[in-house]
């Protein structure tokens, strides 16, 4: 009597043992593909929420794309990307808080910062009391890499190049414009506007009036008459979305008799187009934007991340929605450099790139009084512009190298 | 124009909508003795109320304050039996509290209906223009709305019986009820009044600039200083301090920093309740 007449046909036990080894392939495979911990905060509420969103975007289109093509590869095993995120309402307790917790309870390997040099400062204490690896993104005040922190690393340029763009373009055409400085007092807004006016000074501007104003304005009344008092031809300054969006209105409401108006943030949000006329003409300092291409060593190509990120969220990418991808996905080869997820080895992988992606050169400070500052990103400098339909587009107008219209100036 | 000039009919036109805000805390306070700390939050909420109805209704703003105000008016009812009512009589520290916890609800609630996100009403008249300076036709009608709203009260409350029966249970309440006037009714229909005044100013409020559900807050802190100004329980006295501390600003803004002001006034703010504990119109609007 044969064995398998007595309990199985040969056949199933066959089936069975395929099966039971598929199970096995699968399982070791599954085994293979740790989960890899991502923590930061967004600002789902509070005045920094229309930037902070489009930051999150980019971060949520990374690690979709990451998990579908396998997760991220190193030494031979594969790391599947999963966020802990939190609101953190705009508010630096919250940051204090949620860092912590992230660290301690969900177990994050690596941070992002949240949106804002302010909120970022703050989750920069607590990620280096932990020696945990930090990219910061959505954050360009420079003050933080100066205090000898070892884990920070900073994807945006850094503040004194905001409205240096601004001031190269505007001294390219009219060399004898009156600046005024209105701006919000904020760490981020500072620390941009307080170089940008040595540097105006420097360039031979006659800076004649300046300005700081509450995060929380809403009513820039007395702010304008002051300006317009001043006789400026040229007003550069702003902060984030919420106040930058209300300056914007108030000036056009007024009939501010400007030339040339820049302001930080607010206009390369795609919100920017509900100002209409009001929008139209302000120019805005950018980390990045799509006009501008760049050979990536690896990622995806400008025109491939703008098409994969309209379908994803049916919007226009910002330059906060590039640099949160962008954030991913230097972390991405940081993490394939080191073969791991070891902090010193990913830490010594970042301090060693220098890169170019579709969001443009990467490279951070390694000297000790400017550790992971940025250093090899540069900006642009983009206007809102009417198309032929009459519909509000921005283009890039500085540097000439890179652009993709003329400056137009004056506005109106 | 000059500057300063600019900056004073700036400070005139947002001032006026200062005074309404005011006056609806002042009446409260005036007829039953409670510190309204709802007011911020009834702020905000005609601010989101305008936003809505013109959401659904693209007319006029101006036109649709006067379903803001009814609505307020019901809702100032609402809360008074819901969180007022019950502690009238009693310690003031019951109804600050009470109306804290009000203040709270609303906020709560307002943020997971709205978050924290700033809000527009794209709406907009057209401005005046003189030299270089350009006031805005917003700014124009709010300022005029917020003056017709409050001589419409001070008719209200001169020239109609309901009116008058306010007035004479602010005054006594004792005496008011032993002439047959239900202070109870009369105590219903001012705390609605109040809130309705204080959401018609947050309607104006957004036809000028953006808001969240917390802005608020800063309309009823400069509703503080404008009621102490005034005198407590003066509303009529209230839209004229609005308008001066309006005023104030505007004349001081050329000379300092926009961000020294909120010092300005609240250092003035100690100094009238030391010094002027009846207000700066004291006696004569008493």
């Amino acid at each position: 009597m044969h064995f398998e007449n007595i309990f199985l046909p040969r056949w199933i036990v066959k089936q069975v043992t395929l099966l039971a080894f598929v199970l096995v392939l699968l399982a070791s495979v599954g085994f293979c593909q740790q989960p890899i911990t991502i923590g930061f905060t967004v600002s789902k509420t509070g005045a920094l929420n229309v930037d902070s969103l489009e930051q999150y975007r980019g971060f949520e289109l990374w690690r979709d794309q990451v998990n579908a093509a396998g997760g991220i590869k190193a030494s031979g095993k594969s790391y599947k990307v999963q966020f802990a995120s939190y609101d953190d309402e705009s508010n630096s307790k919250r940051v204090q808080q949620l860092y912590t917790r992230m660290i301690l309870e969900d177990k994050a390997d690596f941070l992002f910062s949240p949106y804002s040099s302010g909120l970022t400062a703050t989750a920069a204490v607590v990620t280096e009391q932990y020696g945990k690896i930090m990219l910061t993104t959505g954050a360009a005040e420079g003050k933080t890499y100066t205090l000898g922190n070892h884990y920070l690393f900073q994807m945006f340029a850094p503040a004194p190049e905001y409205l240096k763009v601004a001031l190269d373009a505007l001294k390219a055409k009219d060399p004898k414009a009156t600046v005024a400085f209105v701006y919000e007092d904020a760490a981020f807004s500072v620390a941009v506007v307080t170089p940008a006016k040595a540097y105006a000074q420097q360039q031979g501007f006659n800076v004649v009036f300046s300005e700081a104003y509450a995060p929380n304005t809403t009513d820039f009344s007395a702010i304008l008459d002051k300006v317009i008092a001043s006789k400026a031809t040229v007003m550069l300054g702003g902060g984030h979305y919420a106040d930058g969006s209300t300056l914007g209105r108030q000036l056009y409401a007024r009939k501010a008799a400007l030339k040339m108006i820049t302001l930080l943030v607010a206009p390369d949000s795609e919100k920017w187009v509900e100002l209409g006329d009001a929008g139209v003409g302000v120019c805005v300092p950018s980390q990045w934007e799509p006009q501008v291409t760049a050979k990536p060593q690896f990622g995806p190509t400008v025109a491939q991340f703008d098409k994969d990120y309209r379908a994803k969220f049916n919007a226009e990418p910002s330059y906060e929605s590039a640099g949160g991808y962008a954030a991913g996905l230097i972390l991405q080869h940081a993490i394939e450099k080191a073969g791991g997820i070891d902090a010193a080895k990913v830490a010594e992988a970042l301090n060693a790139t220098d890169a170019t992606t579709f969001y443009g050169r990467t490279q951070f400070a390694t000297a000790p009084n400017e550790h992971g500052l940025q250093v090899g990103h540069s900006m642009v400098l983009a206007q809102w512009h009417k198309d032929k339909s009459g519909k509000p587009v921005k283009q890039v107008v500085w540097p000439l190298a890179s652009k993709s219209a003329n400056l137009a100036y004056p506005i109106r | 124009m000059s500057g300063i000039l600019a900056s004073m009919i700036d400070g005139l036109l947002v001032g006026s909508v200062y005074g309404l805000a005011a006056m609806g805390l002042s009446l409260i306070w005036g007829v039953m003795n409670v510190i309204n700390l709802t007011h911020g939050a009834m702020i905000a909420l005609g601010m989101f109320g305008m936003y809505l109805l013109f959401g659904l209704v693209t007319t006029n703003a101006y036109l649709l304050l006067l379903p803001v105000i009814a609505a307020g008016l019901v809702l100032g009812i609402v809360v008074y039996w819901m969180a007022v009512h019950w502690v009238i009589g009693r310690s003031e520290l019951m109804s600050l509290l009470s109306t804290f916890a009000v203040n709270m609800m609303v906020i709560g609630i307002g943020t997971t209906l709205f978050s924290t996100s700033p809000y527009n009403v794209n709406f907009s008249l057209p401005g005046i223009t003189i030299g270089a300076y350009t006031f805005t036709g917003n700014h124009i009608a709010a300022a005029v709305s917020a003056v017709v709203i409050a001589l419409a009260l001070q008719l209200f409350l001169y020239r109609t019986r309901p009116g008058k029966a306010i007035r004479a249970v602010a005054d006594n309440r004792e005496a008011a009820e032993l002439m047959g006037i239900s202070s109870t009714a009369v105590l219903t229909i001012a705390f609605g009044i109040g809130i309705a005044l204080a959401t018609a100013s947050g309607a104006l409020v957004s036809t000028m600039f953006p808001f969240t559900i917390l802005s608020g807050g800063a309309y009823e802190l400069k509703s503080f200083v404008v009621t102490v100004l005034a005198g407590l329980g003066k509303p009529a006295g209230a839209l004229l301090a609005g308008v001066l501390l309006g005023l104030l600003e505007g004349a001081l803004t050329p000379f300092i920093a926009v961000s020294w002001i909120p010092l300005i006034e609240f250092g003035l703010f100690v100094v009238v309740l030391v010094a002027l504990p009846h207000g700066i119109f004291g006696r004569a609007t008493a």
